[in-house]
């Protein structure tokens, strides 16, 4: 008879170890709580590229968001410490209508510009104005984001009212952008263009200066409308355009962080040298790499060709491995892995390209090539950019599954320039294409896979009126759950029935590394939002 | 010699013309655009009306004929536009740049004189001993290692083992001499040491070669001193060949130092220079070459005014 050991001194031990874990753990997170936030001190951030202009409204890169949005303020914003949750910045409270075409804002009180005059409903109208129905000579990068808005009025000082011309599910979010800086509407009425080379804004900081390439410097702003904020006594925003000065930057302590994100090895050889006094936060990216298919050449203008390319890509083992190498880390469709609208992952796994059975999955796609004709040994070239990571290391990937279904794929890695040009041209085969938001809404991330005569994003060359159908339609739809319904009618049909283009090989990882004295920075799932520094403090 | 001068002087007018011409139509000749890279180059969307609007502002939707001579009109006039991506004035990007970069060319510049000319002449006058051989090889190494190669050493060095990193911003010698040279110290060793090789190598073949001249043979017989006569009379003259390979290794420093700026963060001339081509921010290239060119045409011209101080068998026919 089997004699089985006495497990109850374990369980017990168990048990007590848990509960001493249990409460350090709490302990822990009771004392992170309860620190209480000083004021002072420069907080120093690298930063990966130089702003082309100061126009909050016209610039796309985060180069110049992240050393200029602490000057602003803007109508909503995200949650700092709770995203995607919605909450005012310079509105205190907002009604929608029943019929979701009337947005009313209430204007906080006092709120003054860095030059003491006061924020009024008119410069959030004209802010707004600016954005939507620029004038001429005037560049508006998300104009067409906000094409569903007929008109902005301002009835009263303090109310500024949005009329739509049909509901939109995402607008809202939208006026949480951080890009929708609020200007002064006396200094726009003399000079639409003045904001792209001076800063006046509300927000948190004033400026200081800026030595174009080197540095940006902000201080507090004593002023701010929220009592108490910001903690700093300024910040001063170091131009660093290449990877490993700005990794030597934060390891030697010189900056107290870069907050686009690194890649895992320069985490590793942060953490090697600082320790304990830097912490990492980590967090799926809103930003993506897609593999585009040219569908007006041959042979990828046949379904099946397109279906045997996604099918032969191993994802789940593409996670493990390229993780460890670079950015890209998380399995996903349409949307990025841990949002509200991602599509599960026991649901994932039915779509072509997402089966955990690879070796089914190249089976089928062998089968689907004969059926094309496609012959064996195949040639076609896969264009990438010329950045490492995580573009070539993907490229690289990718190659290596389309050749284990016996396609002969030559990697024509390209210079920025050429490598628009080529995609813009339609001079490809297949190609590694991107993209970066700055929140989760499927109207940004599916605009690039409607029509190419709708989207100039999309570089693969296809029109199909029922995938721009669904894309209305789930724009318009404010119900959460039939608006859920259609994007997963929408992905499939990009993704499984047409595949289009592929859908994200991965989503990246965010990784941004600090010093630990930095406090009250929470990381979002993406680099664009939350970039003010109001809550950020640093310990002694 | 004054009309060789001006003759001179007047060759550079048609010699930068023919670069601004052929910088002009190397940079439309590339793929790609400026908006393009702007707009898409971030993953964002804009739309066309948007890069459109863009294209006119920036004076892209003229044609080329148009756009050149808009330009080249600009620079006659000494007025260089206008950064297609910053929108700055090319003159005030340049400006607060240009001072790190002379710089770090005087001082890199130092200190390879300070290096090769003592090391060459010694090397020389001690040759085939241990000395001759320790100078060789400490040349060669030099020449082997690639400056930017030695910058990240120096960086990973102190990062790794002090957790220090000199300065990242440029503070002025004139606002505070330590801070500044504690930041460019470090590069102008690095490039200094390679630049330091090359003239060290000049040096000794050059000292060797006069040497062997009649007229120290002369002088010796004369009975002067060793020093006298290596300082007075074979330093002197075997020093043409290193100050013209000084000049041009200087004009070069100024514009050339673009892997070095980048491994330090210095915000100089060669930095620009790179994010300026990668950003396809023509205007602000055209100038940086043009002004790179100057240099480098300026300080053949001086080159030569002081090879023909020193050594008046030269004469400007």
């Amino acid at each position: 008879m089997l004699k089985y050991p006495d497990l109850s001194i374990v369980r017990r031990f168990a048990s007590l170890l848990l509960t001493v874990v249990g409460s350090l753990a709490v302990a822990g997170v009771a004392a992170f709580a309860a620190e209480t936030p000083r004021s002072g001190g420069e907080l120093v951030f690298a930063v990966g590229g130089t702003p082309p202009s100061y126009d909050g409204h016209r610039e796309t890169t985060f180069a110049m968001l992240h050393p200029v949005a602490p000057h602003y303020s803007t109508l909503l914003r995200f949650d700092p410490q709770n995203y995607p949750k919605i909450v005012g910045d310079v509105a205190e409270s907002w009604q929608v209508s029943k019929d979701k075409l009337t947005y009313t804002f209430k204007i906080r009180k006092g709120i003054q510009f860095h030059d003491g005059s006061v924020l009024t409903a008119k410069d959030v109208k004209a802010t707004y104005d600016k954005i939507i129905f620029p004038p001429e000579g005037v560049v508006s990068s998300r104009q067409a984001t906000y094409a569903v808005v007929d008109k902005v009025e301002s009835p009263d000082g303090q109310t500024i009212v949005f009329r739509l011309k049909h509901p939109s599910a995402s607008f809202l979010a939208n006026l949480a952008s951080p890009w929708n800086f609020i200007y002064k509407a006396d200094i726009l009425a003399k000079d639409p263009r003045w904001y792209e080379k001076n800063i006046m804004g509300t927000g948190p900081f004033t400026f200081v200066e800026y030595v174009a390439g080197s540095h940006w410097v902000g201080k507090k702003n004593p002023n701010y409308f929220m009592k108490g904020r910001p903690y700093l006594d300024g910040y001063k925003a170091l131009i660093i355009r290449d990877t490993a000065p700005r990794v030597a930057a934060v390891r030697s302590g010189q900056a107290h962080a870069e907050f686009r994100g690194f890649n895992p090895g320069a985490r590793d050889d942060i953490v090697k040298t600082a320790g304990d006094q830097v912490v990492v936060q980590e967090i799926p990216w809103v930003c993506n790499l897609t593999v585009t298919i040219n569908n007006e050449k041959k042979p990828f203008d046949d379904v099946r060709v397109r279906r045997a390319l996604t099918l032969a890509i191993d994802r789940w083992e593409a996670s493990k491995a390229l993780s460890q190498i670079s950015v890209m880390k998380y399995v996903g469709g349409l949307f990025r892995p841990g949002s509200e609208f991602a599509t599960p992952e026991s649901e994932l796994v039915k779509l072509a390209g997402y089966g955990k059975n690879i070796e089914a999955s190249r089976t089928e796609a062998k089968r689907l090539l004969r059926e094309a004709g496609v012959p064996e040994g195949f040639s076609f070239t896969l264009k990438n950019r010329n950045v490492r990571e995580p573009y070539e290391v993907t490229g690289i990937y990718v190659i290596d599954q389309w050749r284990q279904i016996g396609l002969n794929v030559n990697h024509v890695q390209q210079e920025e320039g050429a490598y628009f040009n080529d995609f813009r041209q339609g001079n490809f085969d297949t190609g590694i294409d991107f993209s970066c938001d700055f929140m989760d809404d499927p109207d940004l991330q599916l605009f690039k896979f409607i029509s190419s005569e709708k989207s100039p994003v999309n570089y693969a060359r296809y029109n199909d009126s029922v995938l721009d159908e669904l894309y209305d339609k789930q724009s318009r739809t404010t119900d959460p759950k039939e608006r859920l319904k259609l994007l997963r009618q929408f992905e499939k049909r990009v993704v499984d029935e047409k595949a289009y283009q592929f859908p994200p090989t991965l989503w990246w990882q965010r990784i941004v590394v600090h010093s630990a004295k930095m406090k009250g920075g929470k990381v979002t799932p993406s680099h664009y939002v939350n970039q003010d520094l109001r809550d950020v403090w640093l310990a002694q | 010699m004054r009309h060789y001068i001006l003759k001179r002087l007047l060759l550079m007018i048609p010699t930068l013309f023919g670069v601004a011409v052929l910088i002009f139509l190397l940079l439309r000749v590339l793929p790609g655009d400026i908006v393009e890279l702007k707009y898409a180059g971030t993953g964002s969307y804009a739309p066309k009306e948007a890069l459109a609007r863009e294209r006119a502002q920036l004076g892209l939707d003229q044609p080329l004929w148009k756009q050149f001579i808009t330009w080249i009109v600009g620079i006659s006039l000494l007025d260089f536009g206008t950064s297609m991506w910053t929108g700055q004035p090319i003159t005030h990007e340049i400006a607060i740049r240009l001072e790190l970069s002379i710089e770090l060319a005087v001082m890199a510049t130092f200190v390879a004189i300070l290096i090769s000319i003592p090391l060459g002449a010694l090397a020389a006058v001690k040759q085939d001993t241990w000395i001759d051989y320790f100078v060789r090889i400490f040349s060669i190494a030099g020449l082997a290692i690639p400056s930017f190669w030695l910058a990240i050493v120096i960086i990973l060095t102190f990062v790794i083992y002090f957790r220090w990193l000199p300065p990242l911003t440029f503070t002025s010698l004139w606002v505070d001499p330590k801070a500044n040279l504690t930041q460019l110290i470090w590069p102008a060793l690095a490039v200094g040491y390679r630049y330091s090789a090359v003239a060290t190598r000049m040096t000794r073949s050059a000292v060797l070669e006069v040497l062997r001249e009649d007229y120290i043979r002369t002088a010796r017989a004369k009975g002067l001193r060793e020093n006298a006569v290596l300082i007075r009379h074979a330093l002197k003259n075997a020093l043409l060949p290193v100050i013209t390979v000084i000049g041009l290794e200087f004009a070069f420093l100024v514009g050339g130092l673009v892997v070095t700026e980048q491994v330090f963060n210095l915000n100089g001339i060669g930095k620009l220079f790179v994010e300026a081509i990668s950003q396809r921010d023509y205007t602000m290239v055209q100038s940086l070459v043009l002004l790179t060119s100057f240099i480098f045409i300026f300080v053949n011209f001086l080159v030569d005014l002081v090879n023909a101080y020193l050594d008046p068998r030269i004469r400007f026919q």
